[in-house]
């Protein structure tokens, strides 16, 4: 079912050259498949349309129509535009001295302001600032112990007020007692509210009215609908943002809202939230977010994940026994727990372009699958891990034995190492592996950006094959 | 009556702003007189989405709409303002909007949804409803993860009056509900109702968990859990029918608690949701304290939206 928006494009233009001339009301038509992919990602409706009058105009400038491929252009002209208006990029946090530096979080309910102000205190802590945790939330039961319990386990102090009623007074009591208690960073933790309650907007000025924060940061919800536009306008309006935090981002969401946001307020997406342990605050980058907006994937965060993880010469060293046939269990082994050691294999596999949609429909990826896998290996001789073939019946039992597994799951184990085998010398005959090999691509697509790897020539190569191919069958059966 | 009259008024006061832009585009889309068109119809299609209705079911409100235009079934555009709320009332037939309780012995309800979607304020609103009608409720405070989470749902069952089974934040949430269901039997409690700790539907581990949980229901008390609410923030967008598959494969929702819609968010979603995942919308969320829930009645929110 899916398609990537280059496979649409290329389709949608191959169609129409092979007709001639292409009209500005035909890369239009083309553009109506990036407007519907930005509204599936929940960008706002003004906004995609804006957004896709715009790249109209760029693309018929950037002549198109005479480059090679020119889905691959539109693609890359429409990742670019998106990126660009994302970004650019500004995860500082600007600190004043003499401190301390003021931040205030703010948002609606629920969007993640509690376990981002731990996030927020946890990272500049590793810049070497002192932070301290304001409780300011006195609405939502029991959010001043949330925040108390998340600063012990940080190791932070907590400002809070059990019985306070009055937000504003605590906040100022608080920056005093930073001062003389010599943090230099005070974190206020205000609590959720709309954006349509006067009274609750006004407690919020009052509060920047009376301790005067250097940054304010609005906290969203990735997940966020059409809606985001109407209460990120009505937050900067009425407290001037100096940026914006975009939670729960480890979910499936493609995550439009950034782009609503950026295009009402202009305030820079600082940082991203990946999860709910607090060290897992990110950076923000505008161009795997417009990756992620459009469904293709983050191939560049996959290659920064595995160049992590993954020892450079011992992979260059795997991908020659790989080309050269002395590929064995073993390696497969190693090579699965590499793979492991990026995550889980849920999380890797959503970052391969096309992959997010495709995992909805494929069986559920189960880790115990490779561990099973892993546990046959390790069952194994090293004569075996060397030369499967010689695994016979009683062989495979004791093996089943060991692993417990299936003498059935065994032999497929090994049916399917001798196909990859095969396929990986099918492979690189063609030279589709060889000279740089997969990792020196992976590093080179880092430099390119995503799009040239997303849009790989493999893909393109493998299709015009077949397309020249078909002919001469033809020929041949008459 | 008085129930549906009290709900209209309170969706009007919480929607105003949200009905305000939503009709205004409307009103000023539908002037009579105005011819039905491809314009007008994008436009519509930009208001439908622009609820967050979501394009597939957007698609299809609109192709019905050019159905019945062209059957004749609308000719004027005043009509069609009519028609869109036919459209949409048919979508949640009266009788899947109840909420299901034992014939005998406790009604458990299993309330779930990811981080930050208003889960426990949710559980509480239940409680009071409950409450209300003369039935003893329990509460389960089964999310043992989330830093003073437990806390939370005690204040609340303190403020509701009723009564709560907890264990130390970090135990495991099997046991809490396990817990609970006796407690429930052993106190001859009407309805248990099981706060669970948020989770994004695409961590497995978690859904598992919950699946977990379940399980611990179905074997302590049999027919049960009776009810599985999934908590939906009106805020979302098109995710929410992914959380709503996932939640569904998980633990069998039965209905879904719309939360938060005094916002300016339309919850347009649950149009989608009921389409393409078939869950009928049981409460609505209209504000933080306890009484702020309602029953849905699609009526009152399809005519709060466009009125």
């Amino acid at each position: 079912m899916f398609e990537t928006l280059t496979d649409r494009f290329s389709k949608a233009i191959r169609r129409l050259s092979g007709r001639g001339r292409i009209s500005r009301a035909n890369i239009a038509e083309a553009m109506g498949d990036v407007r519907r992919a930005l509204l599936e990602a929940d960008v706002n409706y003004t906004v995609a349309k804006d957004f896709c009058d715009s790249v109209v105009e760029k693309a018929i400038g950037a002549n198109v129509l005479e480059s090679l491929h020119p889905g691959q252009v539109m693609v890359k002209i429409v990742n670019d535009e998106l990126t660009s208006l994302m970004g650019p990029v500004d995860s500082r946090i600007y600190f004043v001295s003499p401190g301390p530096t003021i931040i205030m979080l703010a948002g609606l309910q629920g969007s993640g302001k509690t376990t981002t102000a731990g996030k927020l205190a946890k990272f500049v802590m590793a810049q070497g600032k002192k932070p301290l945790l304001v409780a300011a939330d006195l609405q939502r039961p029991a959010a001043v112990d949330q925040l108390e319990i998340l600063a012990q386990q940080i190791k932070v102090p907590a400002y809070c007020d059990r019985h306070g009623k009055d937000a504003v007074a605590l906040c100022r009591a608080a920056v005093k007692a930073a001062s003389s208690a010599g943090q230099d960073v005070v974190i206020l933790d205000t609590a959720g509210r709309l954006h349509i309650d006067a009274d609750l907007m006004a407690e919020l000025r009052n509060i920047v009215k009376a301790v005067n924060p250097q940054q304010i940061y609005l906290v969203c919800d990735a997940m966020t609908g059409q809606d985001a536009v109407n209460s990120a306008k009505e937050f900067n309006d009425q407290l001037e943002l100096d940026g914006v935090i975009l939670s729960k981002m480890d979910g499936d969401a493609r995550g439009g809202a950034a782009l609503s946001i950026k295009a009402v307020t202009g305030k820079p997406i600082k940082f991203i939230g990946v999860g709910e342990k607090l060290d897992r605050l990110e950076e923000f980058h505008p161009d795997r977010m417009a990756g992620r907006i459009l469904g293709m994937g983050d191939v560049v965060g996959l290659v920064e994940k595995a160049q992590q993880h993954f020892d450079v010469e011992q992979a260059e060293k795997m991908q020659e026994k790989l080309l050269s046939d002395r590929f064995t269990m073993d390696d497969l082994l190693q090579q699965f727990q590499a793979i492991r050691k990026m995550g889980p294999l849920g999380d890797i596999m959503k970052m391969i372009p096309g992959m997010g949609s495709q995992m909805k429909n494929m069986p559920a990826l189960d880790e115990r699958e490779l561990d099973r896998t892993q546990a046959i290996v390790q069952s194994m001789t090293k004569d075996e891990r060397d030369d499967p073939e010689i695994v016979d019946a009683s062989r495979r039992r004791r093996i089943a034995g060991g692993s417990g597994t299936e003498p059935a799951d065994v032999s497929e184990l090994i049916k399917t190492f001798g196909r990859m085998r095969h396929m990986v010398k099918a492979f690189s005959s063609q030279g589709l592996l060889g000279g740089k090999g997969m990792f020196g691509k992976m590093k080179m697509a880092k430099q390119l950006g995503s799009m040239d790897m997303f849009s790989g020539q493999a893909q393109f190569k493998r299709k015009q094959r077949s397309k020249r191919k078909k002919p001469a069958r033809k020929r041949h059966r008459r | 009556m008085g129930i549906i009259r009290r709900t209209l008024e309170k969706l009007r006061s919480g929607l105003s702003k949200t009905r305000r832009k939503f009709t205004s585009s409307f009103r000023t889309l539908l002037t009579v007189g105005r011819k039905i068109d491809e314009d007008l119809l994008d436009e519509l299609e930009g208001a439908l989405i622009g609820a967050d209705v979501g394009i597939k079911t957007t698609v299809r409100i609109i192709e019905d709409l050019r159905q019945a235009y062209s059957e004749k079934r609308i000719e004027r555009c005043e009509q069609i303002l009519g028609f869109l709320k036919t459209e949409m009332k048919s979508y949640w037939p009266q009788t899947d909007r109840s909420l299901k309780l034992a014939p005998a012995g406790p009604t458990v309800i299993l309330v779930a949804g990811v981080n930050g979607t208003g889960k426990t304020t949710s559980v509480a609103k239940l409680a009071w409803l409950l409450t209300q009608s003369g039935k003893k409720v329990i509460l389960a405070a089964a999310d043992t993860f989330r830093a003073a989470a437990v806390q939370q749902l005690t204040i609340w069952s303190q403020r509701t009056g009723v009564q709560i089974v907890k264990h130390q934040s970090g135990a495991d949430p099997g046991a809490v509900v396990f817990d609970a269901c006796d407690a429930a039997l052993a106190r001859s409690a009407d309805v248990v109702l099981v706060d669970t700790a948020g989770r994004l539907h695409t961590q497995e581990h978690l859904m598992r968990e919950l699946g977990k949980i379940r399980r611990v229901v179905e074997k302590k008390i049999p027919g049960a859990p009776h009810e599985v609410l999934l908590v939906l923030d009106a805020t979302t967008g098109q995710n929410a029918i992914s959380q709503a598959q996932t939640f569904s494969e998980a633990i069998g929702v039965t209905g879904l608690f719309l939360a938060k819609l005094d916002g300016t968010a339309k919850g347009g979603i649950v149009v989608a949701i009921r389409d393409q995942v078939n869950l009928p919308v049981k409460f609505i969320g209209i504000g933080e304290k306890p009484e702020d829930i309602e029953p849905f009645d699609p009526e009152t929110f399809v005519e709060a939206l466009f009125e």
